[in-house]
């Protein structure tokens, strides 16, 4: 009969700062939920060209965004917390960008993946809108054309990382409402 | 057998001076008709015995800037499939006045491409059904295919150099 092996290897992320005594722990809210909305991204993939192909290395088992806790991605965008946007947008395109950016739920986040979806890339033509920020706004540029699988896991953890440490009341600022307001999104 | 130059002979035989400017550029018949008589010459070319072009394969426009009076051409390519041979000819216009006749009522096909070539070259298909744009977004308020633009405007600011090696 074999052994029984366990992975020993798994890792759990660190608790955050807080007051831990004998079947209890205290600490702030934002960082529980920041922990816990962080490890759980369900992306949705806005793909229209060559850094989507980038993408799909980096959800296979070699890259393994999965990895990250973002194994479940999400073609609906009323499920999703964070669209990445992989390649160019043309102003065709735009409306139909910022209506799916619309259509997902707060707390959202952006990604632009890549040069074109950062400022229009080598397409500075009159077709190509030059940057998804002039429709949308961007948590996270990607800079490379494309960028290879490890750029687009970094960009992906510095979005963990800005869920990680905002603040559950960001959304209800003044500087956020702002922020849409200057989109045009009430 | 159809050849060249008896397309060639049956225009000119049918046309006379309407038709002009006959050259076979990688062997293709190329001619240029009055703007005006563009459909005579396609109904003839598709109904015509023994000519039987009774396909449209592309049309399209060209802007030369430099040709005052006749700065848009209009294109059409025409193909008898029977024959394997396809047939090239054109129309000039003004482009203050980039009036043509649409092709629509002999190939439904000259639909969608009279609205490409409207919509980059500002060709103003006359009795066409339709006429908006196909490709770009209905908000552009000119035809980016004209050769009347800068290549690269120098007053915008959503670009920044740095980035850019400019």
């Amino acid at each position: 009969m074999r052994p029984v092996t366990h992975n020993t290897k798994v890792k759990v992320v660190d608790a955050p700062q807080g007051f831990a005594g004998e079947g209890f722990f205290t600490t702030k809210m934002s960082e529980a939920v920041g922990l816990a909305r962080s490890n759980s991204i369900w992306p949705l993939p806005f793909a229209t060209s060559c850094c989507g192909i980038e993408f799909m290395a980096t959800m296979a088992a070699h890259y393994d965004l999965a990895r990250f806790g973002a194994e479940r991605l999400s073609f609906s965008p009323r499920q999703c917390d964070l669209i990445m946007v992989m390649g160019t947008i043309s102003k065709k395109m735009a409306p139909v960008l910022r209506q799916v950016y619309l259509q997902m739920a707060e707390p959202r986040w952006v990604m632009a993946v890549g040069a074109c979806a950062s400022s229009g890339g080598v397409f500075d033509t009159y077709s190509v809108l030059q940057g998804i920020d002039q429709v949308i706004p961007v948590d996270v540029y990607v800079p490379g054309c494309p960028p290879r699988p490890e750029a687009i896991i970094d960009g992906f953890m510095r979005i963990q990382d800005l869920i990680r440490t905002e603040s559950i009341r960001r959304r209800e600022s003044d500087k956020y409402k702002e922020l849409l307001n200057s989109y045009g999104i009430q | 057998m159809l050849t060249n130059e008896i397309i060639q002979q049956q225009l000119t035989e049918k046309f006379g001076a309407l038709v002009y400017n006959f050259e076979e550029p990688y062997g293709m018949l190329t001619f240029v008709t009055d703007r005006d008589n563009n459909l005579k010459v396609m109904n003839f070319l598709k109904e015509s015995e023994g000519l039987g072009f009774n396909f449209l394969n592309d049309l399209t426009a060209v802007h030369y800037p430099d040709q005052i009076g006749k700065e848009l051409a209009v294109v059409y390519m025409l193909q008898n499939i029977q024959a394997g041979l396809r047939i090239r000819f054109k129309v000039f216009t003004d482009i203050t006045n980039p009036d043509v006749f649409t092709a629509t009522g002999i190939f439904e096909t000259a639909n969608w491409l009279e609205r490409e070539a409207y919509d980059f070259f500002g060709v103003n298909f006359v009795g066409h059904p339709n006429l908006i744009r196909i490709m770009n977004v209905e908000e552009m308020d000119y035809h980016p295919l004209r050769k009347e633009y800068p290549l690269e405007d120098q007053t915008r600011i959503d670009k920044d150099d740095d980035m850019f090696g400019r």
